[in-house]
């Protein structure tokens, strides 16, 4: 978890927590260049229509933006893979872009996650976890509820890690 | 005994024309709740992309929480778009609409 030293973020990763980040911000490298699908319910999450009654107004403001948007995108999930050592367990250290970009990257990969996973506002996450847990300790869905809730704090300590917006 | 002619101009008067009434109504960036967003992350985008102080965006925050959703700025169409499109690029859930 992230943490204040002078002017930087610093956390310091275990191997799992690494190659875990290292997939996440790749999954989401991979959902943005591959074709994007619009039918998909995380790249709808991702690229909302900005008219939601217009659809055409809709499709011509993405025809302007989405290209810009989704280098961001990518730009700032290719910022986590940057900062993390390359192998084994290490230190990371942000300066406030790349801890902009952290942030931003953090939630774009929770919101395909929480997407995907179908996680509504009145998902209780440890309840979700038990029941996943029992039902097959060693499913996909495990994985995905941990991994999920571990972003979720991750994101909570860089923010909370963050100098103060002057 | 003659007085001085004076021209006969009519008053201009501007042509009243029956416009539909102009929808003078502004435009509003919407950004709707969303089950994922930390609250702390959307408070913090507000202070990014509006400059709001903490307390301002974390009240705009707890509405967009609360209600489901809040107007987060108004003004011309163009620039409602681009604050959208800016919080779409923070992962926020944003649409643009008439007041």
């Amino acid at each position: 978890m992230f943490r204040r030293n002078g002017s930087q973020c610093v956390a310091m990763f275990a191997v799992d927590e690494v190659r875990v980040l290292r997939k996440v911000a790749g999954e989401v490298v991979g959902l943005l260049t591959d074709g994007m699908d619009h039918t998909d319910p995380v790249v709808s999450r991702l690229f909302p229509d900005i008219y939601p009654d217009r659809p055409d107004d809709s499709a011509e403001f993405r025809l302007y933006t989405e290209g810009e948007l989704k280098t961001g995108k990518i730009d700032q999930a290719g910022a986590i893979l940057a900062a993390l050592p390359d192998e084994g367990e290490g230190e990371v250290r942000l300066d406030g872009e790349a801890a902009e970009a952290w942030l931003r990257a953090i939630n774009d990969a929770r919101l395909a996650m929480g997407t995907r996973l179908d996680i509504e506002a009145d998902t209780d996450l440890s309840a979700e976890l038990d029941a996943a847990v029992l039902h097959d300790p060693g499913s996909s869905r495990v994985f995905q509820l941990s991994v999920y809730a571990y972003l979720g704090y991750l994101q909570e300590s860089l923010l909370n890690a963050l100098p103060d917006i002057e | 005994m003659g007085g001085m002619a004076l021209p006969q101009v009519a008053p201009y008067e501007s042509p009243q024309i029956e416009e539909a009434p102009a929808d003078d109504r502004p435009w509003v960036t919407i950004v709707w709740d969303d089950p994922v967003n930390l609250m702390s992350y959307v408070t913090w985008v507000f202070q990014k992309i509006f400059g709001f102080s903490k307390e301002k965006a974390e009240a705009l925050m707890l509405d967009v929480h609360n209600k489901g959703k809040a107007v987060v700025s108004s003004g011309a169409r163009e620039r409602m778009e681009m604050d959208a499109n800016q919080l779409h690029g923070y992962g926020l859930w944003a649409t643009v609409d008439r007041d």
